[in-house]
């Protein structure tokens, strides 16, 4: 008996992809609960902790989907530009630079803590979007003119990003010496359930806030972006078949570009709704690598702007849990594993992986 | 501010990057890219100092330190070679993959002591003046084996028989296929050496350079440099390790600018306000992006590129492009 490998000519049924990525995820868990158990963890125990302190009541679901949002952000970022083959893997140092500007708005100051809300947060999202914009037009621009690797580039942007808001909140916006900016004035805050837990009393204690909605917003956009519009389109051909969009005319240079800034954009969200909503402050610890978990949320959704959502939703159950497992890598380790399954598992939906008699190998043989 | 302490450190800095370099430049050669050097060199390190603890010696944890590199890189030949992923996202997660296997099984190895790699100092080479205190003296053993493996790399790949055949399999695979060689074998040979390598470099990381365990700041990004030194040296050993050594010392002689009260005769601004100092960690990173824009003018000037085939997938049977 031996494995043989053909090539797949007929279509598979529309449920295989999903089916891949959960069977992907499944086997990511019982592997990372094997290497857990061989270190000396109680894999099953944890397990249960795990479920309960993410799904298990409504304030913890509630903390799932704050992680979750900035997730849908960087997850809709790496989408975007993983549809062209632009390989942006800057989300992380894009979102730091989208809550810097952000939070420029705020401490510079351009606005005074009386300013109504509804002209700060629209003022800061605006901001937050051109500093993520501004952040993958470099890559883009390197790209397009002096044909520079762009994964390269994001990668060390990011590490100039955190040096670059590090510097800020050490000197120019530390807060009597605190490594991290003043608390913003509340006009600055997204709105949370919990503010509104005087109405209703089951808000009380959740912090879901308006973030989620404008995340469910950009995830329409970029699902029409992508396939409806004529950009989208482009998008897609340059991605699967570069020389094909330059015969037909499609400008390449300038797409590179733009899908870069409009990742950077979308990245740069992230950033601006973590300042606003969760920590309404700038400070490091504002990503626990959401960025890069974009990476993996990107391609286990299968560039589905709309699965983007079901995936993030579960990468932000795994940073809860991350926050609560010791060892603190055994998150990583399990998105590592995780993406390995999922780009293995593609093998199947390209080919058929059979086993066959060695009588029938030799009749089959070159 | 002393040239022969930054340049001094420069080598033995620039002997983490060579040795990862080199080794990723064989993979690419080979028609396989792996962005995965950063957790090859981090479970290397890991790994390393982890077996030197518990042998005693560390020449046994920097042999542990290249196996276990190599083992990581396993994972990245089956999803790349025979699954035919795409190898931008595999070396992705074996990025992540290394990086949270070394955070976890690296738990509490950080308050232990491994034994280290002592340095030597080469007899009447140590003693030249500058040239002998800048390269062959009180370096870590393993520096001079990266003396020995510039050239060598060198004229295995633009000399040999079995370099040659390492290039046909990375600028037009399915030539080679015609000429009887096992386009598959050979790729995963060339995927695990440069896993080996990498994580040999995080070994000589935790055993020699920067002795110690500390988690992910071990690397704190170095395999990532290695990465795009390559595109730097154009696949050319030789290149890589002016790249490495050169990109050491300046890393050094940065951080060195802050010591000073007064620089060149001006109040050193860097020494009143440390916090500018964010600023210069910034500068490595902003300068593998100039070398990269250096690299790629060059290359596009003087028709160099990237091995033909690098990133594609070798498909038996079907036509090539």
């Amino acid at each position: 008996m031996r494995l043989e490998i053909e090539k797949r000519v007929d279509d598979l049924p529309w449920w295989a992809p999903a089916a891949l990525s959960v069977g992907a995820v499944v086997l990511a868990f019982v592997v990372g609960g094997i290497i857990f158990k061989l270190i000396g963890g109680e894999p099953i125990r944890v397990f249960g902790f795990f479920i309960r302190n993410t799904f298990g009541s409504w304030p913890a679901f509630s903390d799932t989907l704050v992680k979750a949002t900035p997730l849908i952000f960087t997850g809709l970022a790496c989408t975007v530009a993983f549809k062209m083959k632009m390989w942006n893997i800057g989300a992380e140092g894009q979102l730091f630079m989208g809550a810097w500007f952000a939070s420029f708005v705020v401490l510079f100051p351009l606005v005074s803590p009386e300013t109504s809300r509804w002209i700060v947060i629209p003022l800061m999202m605006i901001f937050g979007m051109v500093g993520g914009g501004i952040y993958g037009f470099i890559p883009g621009w390197l790209k397009a003119r002096y044909n520079v690797n762009e994964i390269i580039t994001t990668l060390m942007l990011n590490y100039v990003a955190f040096e670059w808001v590090n510097y800020w909140i050490f000197d120019q916006w530390s807060d009597a010496g605190f490594q991290m900016s003043p608390t913003f004035a509340k006009n600055a805050w997204l709105p949370r359930l919990t503010d509104y837990a005087r109405q209703f009393r089951a808000f009380s204690g959740i912090t879901l806030h308006l973030g989620v909605i404008i995340a469910l917003i950009a995830v329409v956009i970029v699902w029409w972006l992508l396939s409806k519009s004529q950009w989208g389109f482009e998008v897609k051909l340059i991605g699967d078949n570069p020389d094909a969009a330059r015969y037909s005319g499609v400008h390449i240079k300038r797409n590179i570009i733009l899908v870069l800034m409009v990742s950077g954009a979308l990245a740069g969200l992230a950033g601006m709704i973590e300042v606003t909503g969760v920590v309404h402050r700038l400070q490091q610890q504002i990503s626990p690598g959401y960025g890069f978990t974009g990476i993996i949320v990107a391609w286990l959704a299968k560039l589905n702007p709309v699965a983007v959502i079901l995936v993030s939703i579960l990468f932000g159950a795994l940073i809860i849990a991350s926050r609560e497992i010791q060892p603190a890598g055994i998150s990583q380790m399990l998105q590592g594993l995780i993406l390995f399954f999922i780009i293995s598992s593609e093998v199947f939906t390209r080919y058929k992986v059979k086993l066959v008699r060695n009588s029938a190998a030799v009749v089959g043989a070159d | 501010m002393d040239p022969i302490i930054i340049l001094h450190a420069g080598i033995a800095t620039g002997t983490v990057l060579l040795f990862a370099c080199i080794g990723a430049i064989f993979n690419e050669r080979a028609g396989i890219l792996n962005l995965g050097v950063e957790g090859m060199m981090l479970i290397g390190a890991m790994a390393g100092y982890s077996v030197a603890l518990s042998t005693g010696s560390a020449w046994v944890g920097m042999i542990a330190a290249f196996i276990a590199g190599g083992l990581l890189s396993v994972a990245h030949a089956v999803v790349t070679i025979h699954f035919q992923a795409d190898q931008v996202v595999s070396g992705l997660s074996l990025t992540f993959l290394g990086t949270g296997l070394s955070t976890v099984l690296g738990e509490g190895l950080s308050s232990q002591a491994a034994p280290t790699i002592s340095d030597v100092t080469i007899p009447l080479l140590g003693n030249i003046p500058f040239i002998g205190s800048v390269f062959f003296e009180n370096h870590s053993p393993l520096v001079y084996l990266g003396y020995l493996l510039i050239p060598a790399a060198w004229f295995y790949i633009f000399r040999t028989r079995p370099g040659m055949t390492l290039r046909a399999i990375g600028e037009k695979p399915e030539a080679a296929d015609v000429l009887g060689i096992s386009v598959y074998r050979q790729r995963y040979a060339y995927v695990i050496f440069g896993g080996c390598m990498a994580g040999l470099a995080g070994g000589i990381i935790s055993l020699s350079v920067s002795p110690g365990w500390y988690s992910v700041q071990t690397t704190s990004g170095q395999g990532w440099i290695a990465v795009g030194l390559v595109i730097f040296a154009q696949w050319n050993p030789v290149r890589a390790a002016i790249g490495s050594f050169l990109f050491g010392a300046l890393r050094r002689g940065i951080l060195d600018l802050q010591g000073p009260a007064t620089l060149f005769g001006f109040d050193n601004p860097l020494f009143i306000n440390a916090n500018l100092g964010f600023f210069l960690k910034m500068l490595p990173f902003i300068l593998i992006i100039l070398a990269l824009v250096i690299g790629s003018n060059q290359a596009r000037r003087k028709r160099l590129g990237a091995p033909a085939a690098l990133g594609v997938p070798y498909i038996r049977g079907e036509r090539g492009l």
